[in-house]
């Protein structure tokens, strides 16, 4: 923290449940609650990635405020009083997650990436009983024509870290998001097949950084013994962290 | 002290969530001292009694013998839980929500067919638009998730129901798994 201070960085002192934390000025809430094992829910925040607030688990309480704040893209400030977790926030957070599984079709049981799934843990962990809203079902294309990985739009929830990690860290952008609202989608290059695409490198960051099973490899499950992207995403997260501090140095 | 009575259906679904049941090996003995199994496919009943004190739903609604079945069950039940995935969530049997009846009929009888391609309009009943899961048509008491639920949580629900209790079942439930 001295060093940090010493580089120019205001340090900023506040309370998170009830917690006294500190963090320097250009940090964020959700930075803050993990260098502090305060567990905050997230999909589309990833640690070396932009942040976007997309998703919107991430919601806080901040004193003072009568909204609540995401936390992934809500900077710390001195005295701020903050709140991770309560009634009101789980229930809004429930209801988020009953959304996704509304939307798109979500089917546990058959899903490579069931029992690795970051939509299907957090669904489990937050207690989500049943979905409330209506399921639309709607039918969705999947993509298998890349030689190595898949693209089931079924599974997608538009966290768009595929996006993020293939433009800011591999440097490729093959990704992005085409549509609007509820059409959106996922696709490659201009909307071009996966296999067919110029840009794609085949790297699998991609396929690394996604919380569900809409990116996965071919041949692959989750309780495959061998090394997968997925399941091994752990080991490859540090990775990206470390990309983006020498970029930030470059830059 | 007259017994519990209880009941087990089975709509849209594998009877996997019937076979984690029985999964409770010789607990259900013990259960069956408290509990009179008053209907169910295990059991030799061919109507569904007029009172029953809980009923355990396994499979998604997705046919209009379903949809029947659900609504008298729901009237004669006091308590009706959705057991497992399929139940919860329509799970696999909603894998051909997207892609309509018509389809799915022509699919599985006439372009797969080895005898005869002709779909059947009567001994199979009549498939609804969509496959759903049990909340969607009726009021659902208590929700275990699971593909199946495992044996010790239907082992908890019961016993805890049997105590006067409402369970919690989020720590027990276990989506897709």
């Amino acid at each position: 923290m001295a060093a940090l201070a010493a580089a120019g960085k205001k340090v900023k002192t506040f309370v998170i449940d009830g917690k006294d934390v500190s963090g320097t000025e250009d940090q964020t809430i959700i930075e803050v609650c993990r260098e502090n094992n305060i567990e905050i829910p997230t999909l589309c925040y990833l640690d070396g990635l932009t942040e976007i607030g997309a998703c919107r688990l991430c919601l806080v309480e901040v004193r003072g405020s009568n909204k609540l704040l995401p936390a992934c893209v809500t900077k710390v400030q001195d005295n701020m009083e903050v709140v991770t977790s309560s009634d009101k926030l789980k229930n809004y957070r429930v209801k988020i997650l009953e959304l996704l599984f509304s939307e798109r079709n979500h089917i546990c049981s058959v899903c490579v990436s069931n029992g690795i799934c970051e939509l299907q843990n957090l669904a489990q962990r937050l207690g989500m009983t049943h979905v409330h809203y209506p399921y639309l079902f709607p039918k969705l294309e999947v993509d298998a024509s890349h030689e190595r990985f898949v693209l089931d739009n079924n599974r997608c929830i538009l966290c768009t870290r595929c996006v993020r990690v293939c433009d800011e860290i591999e440097g490729a952008h093959t990704w992005d998001i085409m549509g609007r609202g509820i059409e959106s989608m996922v696709i490659t290059d201009l909307n071009k097949p996966w296999g067919e695409s110029e840009s794609c490198t085949s790297c699998g960051k991609c396929v690394a950084v996604c919380p569900t099973g809409a990116l996965v490899e071919k041949y692959k499950n989750a309780v495959d013994k061998s090394f997968s992207y997925k399941k091994d995403k752990l080991k490859f997260l540090p990775y990206l962290t470390t990309m983006r501090e020498v970029k930030n140095e470059q830059s | 002290m007259s017994k519990v009575k209880a009941a087990t259906i089975w709509l849209d679904g594998c009877s996997g969530c019937h076979m984690s049941f029985l999964d409770m090996d010789e607990r259900i003995i013990d259960l069956l001292e408290k509990v009179d199994l008053v209907y169910s496919p295990l059991v030799d009943n061919k109507e569904f009694p007029e009172m029953v004190d809980v009923t355990l739903v396994e499979g998604a609604v997705s046919s209009k013998e379903d949809l029947e079945k659900i609504k008298k069950v729901r009237e004669r039940t006091k308590i009706l839980v959705s057991l497992g995935d399929c139940a919860v969530t329509a799970n696999v049997p909603s894998m051909r929500n997207p892609f309509g009846v018509d389809a799915i009929m022509k699919h599985a009888y006439v372009d797969t067919a080895v005898t005869k391609d002709i779909i059947p309009n009567e001994v199979i009943p009549e498939l609804l638009e969509y496959s759903r899961p049990v909340h969607n048509f009726v009021k659902v008491d208590l929700f275990l998730q699971g593909c199946p639920p495992p044996a010790d949580a239907i082992y908890f629900l019961l016993t805890e129901l049997l105590e006067g209790r409402m369970p919690d079942l989020t720590k027990v439930s276990r989506l897709g798994k």
